[in-house]
C-alpha cells in the first residue's frame, strides 16, 4: 500500500515537514530525511526549486534562489534521491511548480519519482481540471497519489469535487497567504477549521502554511489529522543547520 | 482557423489557468462574469464615453508622409501615444476598474515594468477613488523614474520588487502573492494579455478599440478597412493583440510581431521570446516562455522595459506556432535608431516599445502600395533619460 494511506491510518496526528532541496548545501537532502525520520517527523515534503514561487512568501523563496545558485537541478534531486529508500522509510512527497514537471516530461517525471520511491506529488499550479483530464491516469501507473488544495475561500462544492478527486489527504491552506505568515490563528481561522471537519470528507486533512511552532501544530490538529511546517523550518535551517534538527521537532512536539 | 480564445480558455494549445487553488475564487468569479458584465449595455456606455472623453479616442490614424517616402511604402501610425497617460495601456485599465466595480472589489493592484501601466492603473484609480497599490521591479523603479513619481502623485503606492531579476516578471510575481493574501476584496488588473484566462481575452477586449477604429479610420483614407500590414511590438502583447483583434481571422492582413533582442538574439540578453522560448508555463499562462532545460524561467533584458520579460501572451504563441503572425526581433541599437528617426522625419518622440516596430522598415521590405500601419503604443517621455543617455544629448 502506498506509503502516505499507510501513515493516515495511523491513530496520531502527523507532523510533517517541508524543505526546499538543495539548501542551505546542495548535497543536504539525504540527510535532512535521514533526520527528520530519525526525530519522529510522519511525513515529509521534499520541495523542488523554482525561479518563480508564486504561492511562496520571502523565507521559501530565498531558500529557492538559494538552492537554485548551489545548483540544484530535477536531474540532481533523483539522482540525490536514487538510494533513499535504503534509510528512510516514511512517506516522502515531491512539492513543485508545474513547469520544471513539464519540461522534464510529466510521465519521465512520474516514472523516475516511483523508481526513487516517492509517494505523492503536490504541484500547486497544476489545477483540477487539467489534472484530471490529462494526467490522472499517469499518476495511477506509477501509484503517486496527487494532493490537492484547498483554502478559506475554496467553496464547499469545489471541496466536494477536490474530495472525490483526492486519494490520501486533502493539504488544508491555513489562511489567505502566501506561506510562511505568522500571524497566529484567531476565530476567523478556528471557525474555517470547523466548517472543513463539519464537512466530513472522506480524505483527512493536513493543514500547512503559517504552523510555527507548538501552540500553532495543537491548534490545528485539534480539527484536522496533521500539520505542515515549511518556512518555519527552513528559518530553523539557515540558522543553525542541521544539527538543529532535532531540537526544533522536540520544541513543535512537546505539549 | 479559429485565433481567438475557445470555451476553455485556450488559443490552440496555448492559454488556460494553472494557478494555485489560493486564486481560483478570484480567477473564476472573473471568467463567469467578464463576458456578461461587458456585454451589459451600461458597461458599454460607461466604457466608449471614458475612451471618448477621459482618453481621447478615437486616436488618429496619422499617414507619416515622410516615412513612407524613406521606406518607399505606405506608412500609417496608429497613434496610441496619444491616449490620456501616454500608451495603449489606459484602454485596458479603464475598461478593467470598470469590471472592478461590478464585481464589488474596493482594492485595486497591478504590475508594472515601464510604468506605463502602473500610471494607467494609478491614473484610473484617482479617477474611480479606488485604492491603488503597483508593484514595480527595482531596476525598473531606477529606469523610469518619472513614471513612479506620476503613479505617486496619482495617490498610488509604489512597492518595489526586490526578487529575481527585480524587473516585470518579478513584479507580477509580487503581485500575484498580494492577491493571494488579499483575495477578497481586491482586483488585480493586469496590463497585459497575459495571466491565466479569462485575462488575455479580457484584455484583448478591451485593446480590441484599436483595430476597430483602424478599420473605420482605413475606411476612410484608403477606401478599405484592411491595411496588407499591421505592425506591433510585443511585450506581454496587448498594444499589439489590441491593433490585431479585427484582423485576426482576415488572412490578407499580414499581422507582424516585433519583440526585443536585446543585445541581440544569442547574446544571453535577450528577451526575444518566439526565437527563444519553449512551451512552459508561467504567470498562470501555458505559452511560450524563455527558460533552461530544466524548467527555471530565465532573467530576459531588453532597454525597453516595457519588453522585457520572458513571455509572451498565449494569443501570440498561438499566432506564432500556427504561423499566423510573422515574428520579428529588433536590438536595443536598431530600435533606438528607429526611434530617433521618427523624432527627425515626423516630430514624434515615441515610446523605446514602439520605436522596435519602427525599426522593422530597415530590414524587412513593402511593395510600394502596401497600405502598412505601425501601432504607435506610447509616447517617449517616459524614456527620456534613456534616450538623453544613449544618444549623449
Ligand atoms: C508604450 C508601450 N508599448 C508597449 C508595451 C508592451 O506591452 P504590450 O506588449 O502588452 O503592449 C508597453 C509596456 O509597458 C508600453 O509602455
Amino acid at each position: 500500500m502506498n506509503r502516505i494511506k499507510q501513515i493516515l491510518k495511523a491513530n496520531k496526528k502527523l507532523l510533517s515537514i517541508y524543505f526546499t532541496a538543495g539548501y542551505p548545501k546542495l548535497d543536504d537532502t539525504v540527510e535532512i530525511l535521514q533526520q527528520l525520520e530519525k526525530n519522529g517527523i510522519d511525513l515529509v515534503e521534499i520541495g523542488l526549486p523554482f525561479s518563480d514561487p508564486l504561492a511562496d512568501g520571502p523565507t521559501i523563496q530565498k531558500s529557492s534562489e538559494e538552492a537554485l545558485k548551489n545548483g540544484m537541478t530535477t536531474n540532481l534531486l533523483f539522482e540525490q534521491l536514487k538510494d533513499i529508500r535504503k534509510t528512510v522509510s516514511i512517506p516522502l512527497i515531491l512539492m513543485g511548480y508545474f513547469n520544471p514537471v513539464l519540461q522534464f516530461g510529466v510521465e519521465n517525471f512520474c516514472k523516475k519519482c516511483a523508481e526513487v520511491g516517492i509517494d505523492g506529488l503536490i504541484l500547486p499550479d497544476l489545477p483540477l481540471a487539467e489534472f484530471q483530464e490529462h494526467y490522472a491516469e499517469i499518476f495511477k501507473k506509477y501509484g503517486l497519489l496527487n494532493i490537492f488544495l484547498i483554502t478559506p475561500q475554496t467553496s464547499e462544492e469545489r471541496i466536494r469535487q477536490i474530495d472525490a478527486a483526492s486519494e490520501g489527504f486533502i493539504y488544508m491552506v491555513s489562511s489567505a497567504s502566501v506561506t510562511g505568515s505568522s500571524s497566529g490563528f484567531g476565530t476567523e481561522q478556528t471557525t474555517y477549521f470547523e466548517r472543513i471537519a463539519s464537512l466530513s470528507l472522506t480524505n483527512p486533512q493536513i493543514v500547512g502554511f503559517g504552523i510555527n511552532n507548538s501552540e500553532t501544530f495543537q491548534l490545528v490538529t485539534k480539527y484536522a489529522k496533521g500539520a505542515i511546517i515549511g518556512s518555519a523550518f527552513i528559518k530553523m535551517l539557515s540558522e543553525k543547520g542541521i544539527a538543529g534538527i532535532s531540537a526544533f521537532v522536540g520544541s513543535i512536539r512537546k505539549v | 482557423m479559429n485565433y481567438n480564445v475557445n470555451e476553455k480558455g485556450y488559443y490552440g494549445e496555448f492559454g488556460g489557468a494553472y494557478i494555485p487553488e489560493m486564486l481560483y475564487p478570484n480567477v473564476e468569479e472573473l471568467r463567469q462574469n467578464y463576458l456578461k458584465i461587458m456585454a451589459e449595455e451600461s458597461f458599454q456606455m460607461e466604457f466608449r464615453q471614458l475612451l471618448k472623453d477621459y482618453v481621447g479616442r478615437p486616436t488618429p490614424l496619422y499617414f507619416a508622409k515622410r516615412l513612407s517616402e524613406k521606406y518607399n511604402t505606405k506608412i500609417y501610425l496608429k497613434r496610441e501615444d496619444l491616449c490620456h497617460t501616454g500608451a495603449h495601456k489606459v484602454n485596458n485599465t479603464i475598461g478593467q476598474i470598470l469590471m472592478a466595480k461590478r464585481l464589488g472589489k474596493t482594492r485595486i493592484i497591478a504590475e508594472t515594468g515601464a510604468g506605463q501601466h502602473g500610471v494607467a492603473t494609478a491614473t484610473v484609480c484617482a479617477l474611480m477613488g479606488l485604492e491603488c497599490i503597483v508593484f514595480m521591479g527595482e531596476i525598473d523603479i531606477k529606469r523610469q523614474a518619472p513614471n513612479v513619481a506620476r503613479m505617486k502623485m496619482l495617490g498610488a503606492k509604489v512597492v518595489p520588487a526586490t526578487s529575481g531579476s527585480k524587473t516585470l516578471k518579478d513584479a507580477t510575481n509580487e503581485a500575484i502573492r498580494d492577491w493571494i493574501n488579499n483575495p477578497v476584496d481586491t482586483h488585480y488588473i493586469i496590463g497585459s494579455v497575459v495571466g491565466p484566462h479569462p485575462y488575455p481575452d479580457m484584455v484583448a477586449r478591451f485593446q480590441s478599440v484599436i483595430s476597430e477604429e483602424i478599420k473605420t479610420q482605413l475606411k476612410e483614407k484608403e477606401s478599405r478597412e484592411n491595411p496588407d500590414f499591421v505592425i506591433a511590438c510585443v511585450g506581454g502583447g496587448s498594444n499589439a493583440a489590441g491593433a490585431f483583434y479585427h484582423y485576426l481571422d482576415k488572412p490578407e492582413v499580414g499581422i507582424i510581431a516585433v519583440e526585443a533582442a536585446g543585445k541581440g538574439i544569442d547574446s544571453g540578453e535577450s528577451a526575444a521570446t518566439s526565437a527563444l522560448g519553449k512551451v512552459g508555463i508561467i504567470h498562470g499562462s501555458k505559452t511560450l516562455l524563455m527558460q533552461t532545460a530544466d524548467g527555471q524561467i530565465t532573467e530576459p533584458y531588453s532597454i525597453s522595459a516595457g519588453l522585457d520579460y520572458p513571455g509572451v501572451g498565449p494569443m501570440h504563441a498561438n499566432l506564432f506556432a500556427s504561423g499566423r503572425g510573422e515574428f520579428i526581433s529588433i536590438t536595443d541599437d536598431e530600435a533606438m535608431q528607429a526611434g530617433l528617426e521618427l523624432c527627425k522625419l515626423e516630430g514624434i518622440i515615441p515610446a523605446i516599445e514602439s520605436s522596435h516596430a519602427l525599426a522593422i522598415f530597415e530590414t524587412r521590405k513593402f511593395n510600394q502600395n502596401d497600405v502598412v500601419v505601425v501601432n504607435l503604443s506610447g509616447r517617449g517621455d517616459k524614456d527620456l533619460d534613456t534616450y538623453i543617455k544613449y544618444f549623449n544629448y
